[in-house]
């Protein structure tokens, strides 16, 4: 009686497990095959094998520069993002200000504001007033503004759990802020930054709604913006572009993950005696 | 160098008074010990020192110059951290050629200065290895190489044997008085542990509350503490500090009757002290002896602490007295401690009026 139950018991968990893994990878799936098809649907299936879809994205006269214009977006809101947390981070956490946890809290408050819908109306107002409307800088500063507040909360985190001691080290050895900064405070952050730039970049890399208002060019747009015109003239979704630029569009951040986690890693050497 | 401190006094704020009007003199190459409980600002004297806090009043001066508004990294002065603060990053070569890598020494010159200092401390076999990758007594080597390698005028070591389990501690206490020695170089540290700070110093500040309670050699220090606090402080088995009084030049102390030191008017109050190592035990009735029923025994190894309870009025007062390897009183016996003569203190007004 015991065996049954516990036979069943393992049976009901590993169908429940392949039903998970199989919601899951399905979508994965439909993703590695659909860009082959030449008649792709919304179901998996063994593909009709073909390259045309390739092609015809290639032709497609916005498809791959916006795969350059993410880059560019992503990589610069990441870049300012890491550099502007660092610094603030760092200031933050060694310096005593009043009411420096309030502030933390608020900012984390009102950057969901800032890149949510609520503030998406001034924002926009804002941003043709400075004539950013329409250029990459524009989507840059709007979404790393949003970006901040919660990589400076999680980047004091990393800075608060680096003991003073190596900097006071530095200090009495002569060192000067800047070079505290370089040759021990980041390094000894490093794998906290690396998650930082990660996040940022995959965060623009898939944002859409900002970057769809704040820019009109589709010259300038990003694929994110870009696999949402992919429609047939009839108005219905193209699957077959839309499988294969969304097989392109997700390889960048896909390999950009393996080259950090390859290279970074979260590694922390130790140095202090616990 | 000598380093001279004048009327320095540390307030943070928040009001905590670290340090209070503080004058001290260090002399040339001493080995020189700042010791006190925690919390006594003897840590922050360190600091000031070296520049890591600023002092709210008062002058610093090295080598007869006054460094009391300069930098850390501009008064020449070496310190080694607690924790090490060995950078994590960087290869034990790196670390000990950190600070003449920000003095723009060129790279094979400060490397090769690196495994000349290596070398001295027997660290060049390790000299490819990660901090994470040392045992705790190689990282304090290496911790202490680093400091070696940019030639200071002063060294500033902060409880610089407290990270080591207790076996390996007397080895680089060892290594550590012989390094100083060898190198000449002024050298301040702080301790908590008396017994660190009397086997490594030529002189000890004792500290207490942000002020000095008194320096000295440590024979001295030992011998003749100059407070009862100092007194209490010093030494591995705690001083016996008993309540008494001056009567017709002699002193009553828990109902024991001793000589009193000269120059104390009758009926004053003082304290004795007589270290347990100073006493030795009787088994008979002596009237210059504190009597008491042996309560505790603690093994010392090559002797054992008594504790005698049941002096004084209220028969509460408690005894300690060291006695040598097999003359242990059995537990629950009379016994009678009799302090050496010449070898107690009495503290009048908590100043040493003399040792009896």
């Amino acid at each position: 009686m015991n065996t049954v139950r516990h036979v069943l018991g393992r049976l009901a968990s590993a169908v429940f497990l392949a039903l998970v893994v199989g919601f899951f990878a399905l979508p994965m799936l439909w993703l590695a095959s659909a860009p082959f098809d030449a008649t792709p649907s919304i179901t998996v299936s063994i593909p009709e094998f073909t390259l045309a879809n390739f092609r015809a994205i290639l032709d497609n006269p916005y498809a791959l520069g916006s795969i350059g214009n993410s880059l560019i977006q992503a990589g610069g809101a990441a870049l300012i993002v890491v550099v502007l947390a660092a610094l603030a981070a760092y200031a933050l956490s060694r310096v005593r200000v009043p009411g420096r946890d309030a502030l933390l809290y608020v900012l984390l408050l009102l950057s969901s504001v800032v890149t949510g819908t609520a503030a998406m109306v001034p924002i926009f107002e804002l941003a043709t007033r400075l004539n950013l409307v329409d250029t990459h800088i524009g989507v840059i500063l709007v979404v790393s503004g949003g970006l901040l507040p919660a990589a400076i909360f999680i980047l004091k985190d990393f800075m608060d759990a680096t003991p003073t001691s190596y900097e006071e080290s530095a200090r009495v050895f002569g060192a000067s802020p800047l070079q505290i900064l370089r040759h021990i405070v980041v390094p000894v952050v490093r794998p906290g930054l690396a998650t930082i730039a990660v996040w940022a970049m995959a965060s623009v890399w898939g944002g859409f709604l900002m970057q769809y208002i704040l820019l009109r060019d589709p010259a300038k747009s990003p694929s994110a913006v870009i696999l949402y015109t992919l429609y047939t003239e009839g108005g219905q979704p193209n699957l077959d572009l839309i499988s294969t630029f969304s097989l392109l569009y997700s390889l960048p951040v896909v390999l950009m993950y393996l080259f950090v986690s390859g290279r970074y890693g979260f590694r922390f050497h130790g140095g202090i005696k616990q | 160098m000598t380093i001279s401190l004048r009327g320095l006094t540390k307030v943070f704020p928040g009001g905590v008074r670290a340090l209070d009007s503080l004058d001290l003199d260090i002399g040339e190459g001493e080995f020189f010990a700042l010791l006190g409980p925690s919390g006594c600002g003897k840590t922050t004297l360190l600091r000031t020192i070296a520049g890591l806090e600023t002092p709210t009043s008062g002058t610093i001066a090295i080598g007869g110059a006054d460094v009391t508004a300069l930098p850390p990294g501009r008064r020449d002065v070496a310190m080694v951290f607690q924790d090490y603060a060995l950078f994590p990053h960087m290869d034990v070569t790196a670390n000990i050629a950190y600070p003449l890598r920000i003095k723009k020494v060129p790279r094979a010159r400060r490397d090769a200065a690196a495994a000349e200092v290596a070398g001295r401390l027997s660290l060049s076999e390790l000299l490819g290895r990660r901090p994470a990758q040392l045992s705790g007594g190689q990282q304090q080597r290496v911790a202490l190489a680093r400091a070696i390698a940019c030639r200071p005028k002063v060294f500033l070591f902060d409880e610089p044997l407290s990270n080591l389990d207790a076996r390996l501690r007397l080895e680089a206490r060892t290594f550590l008085k012989r390094l100083q020695d060898d190198l000449g170089v002024t050298t301040v540290f702080v301790t908590h542990d008396q017994s660190e700070a009397l086997a490594l110093a030529h002189r000890i500040a004792v500290m207490d509350a942000g002020r000095i309670a008194q320096v000295g050699t440590p024979a001295e220090i030992f011998r003749r503490p100059a407070t009862t606090f100092v007194a209490s402080f010093i030494g591995s088995t705690p001083m016996n500090l008993l309540p008494g009084t001056v009567a017709g030049g002699t002193l009553r102390v828990a109902g024991a009757v001793l000589p009193a030191p000269a120059g104390l008017p009758d009926g004053e109050e003082i304290v004795y002290g007589v270290r347990p190592e100073y006493a030795d035990l009787s088994p008979v009735p002596r009237d210059d002896a504190f009597a008491g029923a042996v309560t505790v025994l603690e093994n010392l190894g090559t002797s054992t602490l008594v504790t005698l309870e049941g002096g004084g009025q209220d028969g509460d007062l408690l005894v300690q007295v060291v006695v040598p390897e097999g003359e242990e009183p059995p537990v629950g016996t009379s016994a009678w401690a009799v302090p050496h003569t010449g070898r107690a203190l009495v503290y009048h007004g908590d100043r040493l009026a003399g040792p009896v």
